[in-house]
């Protein structure tokens, strides 16, 4: 589903993403973990080309996403995004949040995008607040709806940017839940985020990220269990203390 | 439709001479209303900020027409109006001693002063307390407070706004041709007038106004960074 | 002064209409409202061009904003005297170069706010807007633009009283407006030009304090509209 080909990528003379070669397979659910600056939140941000990459090839569903030919925006719109600042649109309601790429982007009409936006919010927990607006709902709540609001499009991928990060810690666990939902329903994920919990139970592969590489990859059990590399022993110690 | 741009018909005979004079007149008057301006402004900011209350309220009313007044109906107010104010002997020395030029200057500089004194009671308002707090315990009064500490900090802070004002009074100079003085761009209507040659006369001014513009704004630019605090805002 | 206002005041508000055309205050306002309105297609194009990543569109809009920013106003009024007719083919009422005058002047300046606007916004507002597929376009339409344009009204109407102080320029080419208006007055009067332009001061004071007000209040309602606390929960 989602194919890193020797991909590098410098901001100035500093070395961002080394030589990374990764693979996600489709109902793949894989957690990006790592300490701060390891570029986790770089890698995943190339994947929809909101950083662009220097070298090398990302593929998503087969399509290169650098391509001379690639339409962009065509690309994005199969691919979910859920920012760490839910980046929610404050002028327009949930509803419209959900409807405005679907409607503008021609892929339904209103009745079609009105009722899919429903059921999604319902989905997550939200289907009373369609008529809210983004300023009158929690963080726990707009995080919900921008998960709703990437999933509006049907994308086959979900991209997940620290999701919780910005969240007050009571909150933290409606989103998890949201997520861990998805995973069951075998949606296809890459998630970046210090949730160890949340890793545990419902990823399928772990990769752990240092200074720019893909250090370690494993199962859950195999990465939490027994790390084959000292850094990521030293990062688990940490997270534990 | 002017087919052939005879801009060499402009270089001959007076009128060189007459859009020098000019620019001198426009160079004049922006300089003497840019320090009675800023005299004046200063002097409201700081009076302003002693926190009297009346004299608050009667920089706040002199504010508020400078700025709510167009600039144009202030210069004809001072020109047409004031010198009926005015005893006799002393509205005719004015008349006789090129008042358009004096009044239209006053006017002008005291609407900037205006936006000069508010754009320093903003920059003041954006310097820590702790400044003039600091300043006061070890000793220094409030004027010397005001003059060695927090002044020279403001008009740093407020060099793009300033600096701003300082293009708009420069700009602003034109409205003097209302009076009838023959500014910069007064001198391009004279020789438009005598000429015919619309296109190229307006060209003429329009290219002296746009250079110094620009100068104004450039050096600004420059100065601006080079009198930032350093480090700080 | 009050016997100079309650003898003209019909000249003052809404000039010598019927006998002429529509003038004094009314004429002010009016010629304000439009070339503010007109001038708002292309303040945004121009501030679109100035946020644009691209040269091509950047090089040129800061060409037209900076040499709008170097120019004097009433060197615009003579270059649409000038230019006007000649493009329309046929002599120009006053009111019309002013309006073109105006026009060219305050789109660059509206330009400038709508660009502040934009950029002020979160940049993660355009992020999720291409990350949902919306080309530049659209999402600038659809997201970006209403933000914008929203929350600089403040701003935006303040430039409408800035407009305002400007067209006593036209009177230098003759529109009646108000300074027209007045002016007119004190050359029948004669003996009386102080009381005449301290009334023409105070119009003015007064309708732009009105306006001043006015603007307060507007940035009040939108800082409450801003953090959410104007709008009602419609449901619990």
């Amino acid at each position: 589903m989602i194919r890193f080909s020797q991909v590098n990528k410098w901001y100035g003379d500093y070395h961002a993403l080394k030589d990374i070669n990764a693979h996600v397979k489709a109902g793949e659910v894989v957690v990006v973990c790592g300490p701060s600056g390891s570029g986790k939140s770089t890698l995943i941000r190339t994947i929809n080309r909101l950083e662009p990459i220097e070298q090398g090839k990302i593929e998503v569903n087969g399509q290169d996403v650098y391509g001379k030919h690639s339409k962009i925006d065509e690309l994005r719109s199969h691919i979910g995004f859920v920012f760490q600042q839910f980046n929610l649109f404050p002028h327009l309601s949930v509803m419209e949040n959900l409807t405005l790429a679907p409607l503008q982007l021609k892929r339904a009409n209103k009745a079609q995008a009105r009722v899919r936006a429903l059921e999604l919010l319902e989905r997550v927990g939200l289907g009373h607040k369609a008529d809210a607006y983004p300023l009158q709902l929690s963080g726990g709540q707009q995080q919900r709806v921008a998960i709703a609001r990437a999933l509006a499009m049907n994308p086959p991928v979900m991209l997940f940017d620290e999701p919780t990060s910005s969240l007050d810690p009571e909150m933290v666990g409606e989103v998890l839940q949201v997520m861990k939902l998805l995973a069951k329903e075998g949606m296809t994920m890459v998630c970046v985020t210090h949730e160890m919990g949340f890793a545990r139970e419902v990823a399928d592969t772990i990769w752990f990220m240092d200074a720019g590489s893909i250090i370690e990859t494993g199962t859950p059990d195999e990465f939490f269990g027994r790390p084959k590399s000292p850094r990521a022993q030293k990062f688990l110690n940490e997270i534990r203390h | 439709m002017h087919y052939v741009f005879d801009f060499g018909a402009l270089a001959q005979g007076e009128y060189p001479a007459l859009l020098l004079r000019g620019l001198l007149t426009t160079l004049a008057l922006t300089g003497l209303a840019w320090l009675l301006a800023f005299t004046v402004g200063i002097l409201l900011a700081v009076i302003r900020l002693t926190g009297s209350r009346v004299a608050n309220g009667i920089i706040s009313v002199y504010v508020a027409f400078h700025r709510n007044v167009p600039m144009l109906v202030h210069i004809l107010f001072w020109y047409f109006g004031v010198p009926q104010l005015l005893p006799a002997p002393v509205a005719d020395w004015l008349n006789s001693h090129g008042s358009e030029f004096l009044l239209s200057m006053v006017a002008i500089g005291l609407v900037t002063s205006a936006y000069v004194c508010e754009d320093l009671r903003s920059a003041v308002r954006a310097i820590p307390s702790g400044q003039a707090e600091a300043s006061r315990a070890l000793g220094l009064s409030f004027f010397k407070t005001m003059r060695k500490v927090i002044m020279p900090q403001a008009l740093r802070i407020a060099i793009p706004p300033l600096l701003n004002q300082t293009l708009l009074l420069f700009k602003n100079t034109s409205l003097a041709m209302a009076i009838g003085v023959t500014e910069l761009t007064a001198s391009g209507r004279e020789i438009e007038n005598a000429t015919f040659l619309t296109f190229e006369s307006y060209a003429a001014v329009t290219v002296i106004y746009l250079s110094i513009s620009f100068l104004l704004m450039w050096g600004g630019a420059s100065l601006s960074q080079r009198y930032r605090v350093a480090g700080g805002r | 002064m009050w016997e100079i206002l309650k003898d003209n005041a019909l000249l003052l508000l809404i000039g010598q209409y019927p006998y002429g055309p529509v003038g004094g205050l009314a004429a002010t306002l009016g010629l304000a409202a439009v070339s503010l309105l007109l001038a708002f297609p292309g303040g945004i194009l121009l501030a679109l061009g100035r946020v644009s990543p691209y040269r091509i569109f950047y090089l040129p809009a800061s060409a037209v904003v900076y040499v709008v920013r170097g120019l004097p106003l009433l060197m615009f009024i003579f270059w649409a005297y000038f230019f006007v007719p000649l493009i329309i083919g046929r002599p120009v009422a006053g009111t019309t170069t002013m309006v073109v005058a105006l026009v060219c002047y305050e789109s660059a300046y509206l330009a400038e706010i709508i660009r502040a606007g934009i950029q002020a916004l979160p940049k993660g507002q355009q992020e999720a807007g291409r990350a949902l597929g919306l080309n530049y376009m659209q999402t600038m339409r659809k997201i970006i633009l209403p933000q914008a344009l929203f929350n600089m009204l403040p701003s935006m109407l303040s430039q409408f009283i800035s407009t305002v102080k400007e067209t006593s320029l036209a009177y230098v080419i003759g529109v009646q407006e108000l300074t027209y208006a007045a002016n007119q007055i004190n050359s029948v009067l004669l003996t009386r030009p102080l009381e005449v332009f301290t009334l023409l001061a105070l119009t003015y004071f007064v309708l732009n304090l009105g306006l001043t007000a006015l603007v307060a209040l507007t940035e009040r309602a939108i800082g409450r509209k801003r953090s959410g606390q104007a709008v009602r929960v419609a449901t619990t």
